[in-house]
């Protein structure tokens, strides 16, 4: 049944989750905070993340390399995306944009299916990462609490550029209100951009990083999105420090439920969103105003 | 919807599913195709009503498709149940029952929120069908042997078995769920969803209780995809467990953009072609797996440049013909022409007034009576202290500078917001915190600063919206009633265009009209809940001077017979038309007085120049 070692062990693969999921969700949340705009394409980039990296990997043989190419390239997308296409959605009503989102992410996991096909693909992790870690009282794949550090790190960085610098106080500023933002003389269109760009490298950051940890497939990004989507609503849309508190409460109630049986393990998860919208329905760390 | 003469909807679509077993064929249809594509058209229908109508986009339709499904699958495959009929219609009551639960929890929210909820709702439902019920639902392997209809008449038994003959059972429950479908969105009910769709925050202003319809609305979804699952279970003779995935709300939501929202037949117009699209790109172009981009690509130019939809887009081209050919021969409407013209309001005779709900203005006494209203924003005081009476029959004004407080004030009396302290007494009641919805139903409502119209409606259909408030109360599930039955609301309707004098545009969409016209709809949507006190924001603001004068007329005729109180800045318009006025500044009660009195008084004139002494003597 349950032991010790197997109880702390399912705790770290919470944080790992919980930390990924806290890091996919805060780029969703800055997206709409600021935007507006629901991005259903997000579990789409997560994964097109992997795949940018793991093609970089093929390349290069190095997995630095892969992360980096892997962000920038959905990065990139994101910019070009919001572009074209989200641009004109702004002044449109939220199911047309939510529709748009949602036909979009379907052609960037079909494009991918088409390239790469329906197979799973592996990206190792690091060499010097390989391996199990001994804790002491027990042993742990090394890579996955790499894992917990380096999201660790990117969740700081995002953090440092919300709150200590002038683009971030901006984008706080245009998540209360982007309309004030606008008049204040701020092209709040390109922040939107940049935004968008920021948002769509977080989930692709995490996508790369999460690949060695999961087989890659064209459908990876599917189950992250909704798991995302309790995230937000449990920490609260527009919320970034709700977004990481959600995910870390979200990985764990993943991760010790599955423990006992994982078909339950979204049942518990849908449970504690429920509990979240009769309690507060405006997420543990949400502002009420934003709908 | 089209006004045409009744059934013909009806006639079409019986004529329609009769002959396509001849037609269909012909163009490459198999029969099992055209089930299929009734079966989403089914499911479609309802999450056309939730979607297409009241504006609710759910991505969590597949976990009601599911569960109708695999209740009406085990019932006759486990369990012995012998009717498919009977069957179904469990299933489609066991999907509608948790329907009801589940928009409970994520009706809460509205927006994305809702989206992201219903999502989420769906896969959980995905995982309890494949874990915790794997027993009852068969798991990944689904409920195979699933049995087909038939029904015993004494004389003779009717088997429905598959292709043709089953399309028979399958095109008559579908003929069904258009006529009742098309029942509720013609009834109030129907008309009330568009309101939502339309702007939530008015149609709750106006007195409906439109958490209890968005919820009736998801219950019918439900309703629809529970059945429809239950015939998928049919037409299959296997219920597969992919009924309940993500992809199978994905794969609705677009059949019903492709094929056109708020049309009813959206959906099976978008399943037809996705399922044709699917067939033909696979065998014909040999795509092998990209049919399904293919299919993202249209969806996604479809969204972007035509938001009606295939059939929505065949309307406007159609209204666009069919109003180049009025144009060329001036072609009476068939709607009926309550007047000819744009009727002047200077010889407009006193119009036969909306009847308030007692005569008030033969009562004497307050009619409303606020103490001590306060409203806190954090640290910023809004209202404070307030102390307010107005007495039936009389016309106030509020004057005050900008940021004096008056909208808030305003929002306070029509329990749109809460005052942090204070009471509020309407007609003898304590109203504080009843919330809007019942307030206007009591027969308090306002006029909003800025419009707040049913943008995608008529200017009639706008003042149906508000005068079904008054007429049939705040929440009532009359669905399948016809609109036109309702007592009096043609009447209240012509009524409350005459005194506003719209009758002329009667049928025009709100988005035709003038800046002038948007006002007095506005003032219009508050007159047909039939207010006994009405409040207005600023009626007058951004009118032309002559707009002011036609208006300032028009108020005074709608004032004969009831309270009202006036919020505006143009004092000379104001001063005209009411008997007392009350000044506000910086969120207090500076003075109430006649005309007169405010005219004159060194203290209003302090309060909005600022205290010209003081700089003229610096």
């Amino acid at each position: 049944m349950i032991s010790w070692p197997n109880l702390v062990s399912q705790l770290f693969n919470g944080l790992a989750l919980g930390a990924l999921l806290a890091l996919i969700s805060s780029g969703l949340t800055i997206i709409y905070g600021t935007l507006g705009v629901l991005n259903l394409a997000h579990g789409a980039m997560f994964m097109i993340g992997g795949y940018a990296g793991y093609v970089a990997y093929q390349y290069t043989e190095s997995f630095i390399a892969a992360v980096v190419a892997g962000s920038l390239f959905v990065m990139l997308l994101g910019v070009a995306m919001e572009r074209l296409i989200i641009r004109h959605f702004y002044h449109r009503p939220h199911e047309d944009q939510l529709l748009v989102t949602f036909g979009l992410g379907i052609c960037f996991v079909e494009i991918v299916r088409l390239i790469f096909s329906s197979q799973s693909q592996v990206v190792p992790p690091p060499p010097m990462l390989q391996g199990i870690t001994n804790l002491g009282f027990m042993f742990y794949p090394t890579y996955r609490l790499a894992v917990v550090g380096i999201v660790a790190v990117a969740l700081g960085a995002l953090f440092l550029i919300l709150y200590r610098t002038r683009l971030g106080m901006i984008v706080r500023a245009g998540i209360e209100d982007s309309v004030m933002v606008d008049s204040l003389g701020i092209n709040v269109y390109r922040v939107f951009m940049v935004v968008f760009g920021i948002g769509a490298m977080a989930a692709g950051f995490a996508g790369i990083v999460n690949a060695p940890v999961v087989s890659l497939t064209p459908g990876v990004g599917d189950d992250i999105l909704v798991e995302t989507f309790v995230v937000v609503v449990i920490g609260g849309v527009g919320s970034f420090p709700g977004a990481i508190l959600g995910g870390l409460i979200a990985g764990e109630i993943i991760s010790v439920t599955s423990m006992f049986n994982p078909g339950y393990a979204y049942v518990m998860l849908f449970a504690a969103m429920t509990l979240v919208l009769v309690v507060r329905p405006h997420g543990l760390l949400g502002v009420q105003g934003r709908e | 919807m089209l006004k045409q003469r009744p059934f013909l909807i009806e006639t079409l679509t019986a004529i329609g599913l009769i002959v396509a077993p001849f037609i269909l064929p012909h163009l490459g249809f198999a029969p099992n195709t055209v089930n299929r594509i009734l079966v989403w058209g089914l499911f479609g229908l309802g999450f056309d009503i939730l979607f297409g109508f009241t504006g609710l986009l759910s991505f969590g339709q597949s976990a009601f498709y599911g569960t109708g499904g695999f209740v009406a699958a085990y019932l006759l495959t486990r369990a012995g149940f012998g009717s498919v009929l009977g069957a179904l219609v469990i299933g489609m009551i066991a999907a509608a029952a948790t329907g009801y639960l589940i928009g409970l929890i994520a009706l809460r929210r509205t927006g994305i929120y809702f989206a992201m909820i219903t999502v989420a709702i769906a896969e959980v439902f995905y995982f309890v069908e494949f874990n915790p019920l794997s027993d009852f639902t068969g798991g990944e392997n689904g409920l195979p042997g699933v049995p087909t209809p038939s029904f015993n008449l004494g004389f003779t038994t009717l088997h429905f078995t598959n292709g043709w003959s089953l399309y028979q059972f399958i095109a008559l429950c579908y003929f069904i769920g258009v006529v009742i479908a098309l029942r509720i969105v013609r009834s109030p009910v129907g008309a009330i969803f568009s309101a939502i769709r339309d702007n939530p925050l008015r149609a709750t202003a106006v007195g409906h209780n439109i958490h209890g319809y968005k919820l009736t609305a998801f219950v019918i979804a439900a309703a629809y995809a529970g059945f429809a699952g239950g015939l998928l279970g049919v037409l299959q003779a296997f219920m597969p467990p992919d009924a309940f995935t993500f992809d199978t709300s994905g794969q609705l939501v677009m059949q019903t953009a492709i094929g056109g929202r708020a049309t009813l037949f959206g959906p099976l117009v978008g399943a037809a072609v996705w399922l044709f699209l699917q067939d033909f790109l696979q065998a014909a172009m040999g795509l092998g797996a990209a049919w399904k981009l293919v299919l993202g690509v249209v969806f996604v130019l479809l969204v972007c440049f035509l938001r009606g939809g295939i059939v929505g887009g065949l309307v406007d081209l159609y209204r666009w013909l069919a109003g180049k050919r009025a144009a060329a021969e001036q072609a009476p409407s068939d709607q009926p022409v309550t007047a000819n013209g744009p009727v002047s309001l200077a010889a407009h005779s006193p119009p036969a007034s909306v009847p308030t709900r007692a005569a008030r203005t033969s009562a004497s006494g307050p009619i409303l009576q606020a103490t001590g209203l306060t409203k806190r924003y954090g640290g910023l005081v809004a209202n404070s202290d307030i102390d307010f009476t107005v007495n039936h029959g009389e016309l106030r004004g509020i004057i005050g500078p900008n940021g004096a407080g008056k909208s808030t004030f305003f929002k306070m009396l029509t329990c749109e917001i809460a005052p942090t302290s204070g009471r509020i007494t309407f007609d003898g009641r304590d109203i504080t915190g009843l919330g809007v919805t019942h307030v206007c139903q009591l027969g308090l409502t306002k006029s909003y600063q800025v419009n707040q119209l049913f943008a995608g409606l008529t200017v009639r259909q706008n003042l149906v919206i508000a005068a079904l408030a008054q007429l049939r109360g705040k929440f009532r599930l009359d669905l399948f009633r016809s609109i036109n039955s309702v007592k009096g609301l043609p009447e209240q309707v012509d009524r409350t265009l005459e005194m506003v004098n719209l009758t002329a545009r009667a049928d025009t969409p709100v988005s035709e009209l003038a800046y002038g016209e948007k006002r007095r709809l506005e003032i219009g949507l508050a007159l047909a809940t039939s207010p006994s006190l009405l409040l207005l924001d600023e009626p007058l603001a951004g009118m032309s001077p002559r707009e002011r004068v036609e208006t300032v007329k028009l108020l005074r005729s709608i004032a004969r017979d009831r309270t009202m109180i006036i919020i505006d800045h143009d004092m000379d318009s104001l001063f005209e038309l009411v008997e007392r006025v009350t000044v506000l500044q910086e969120g207090r009660v500076l003075l109430h007085g006649t005309p007169d009195e405010i005219r004159t008084s060194p203290a209003v004139q302090e309060a909005y120049l600022g205290g010209v002494h003081g700089e003229i003597a610096a």
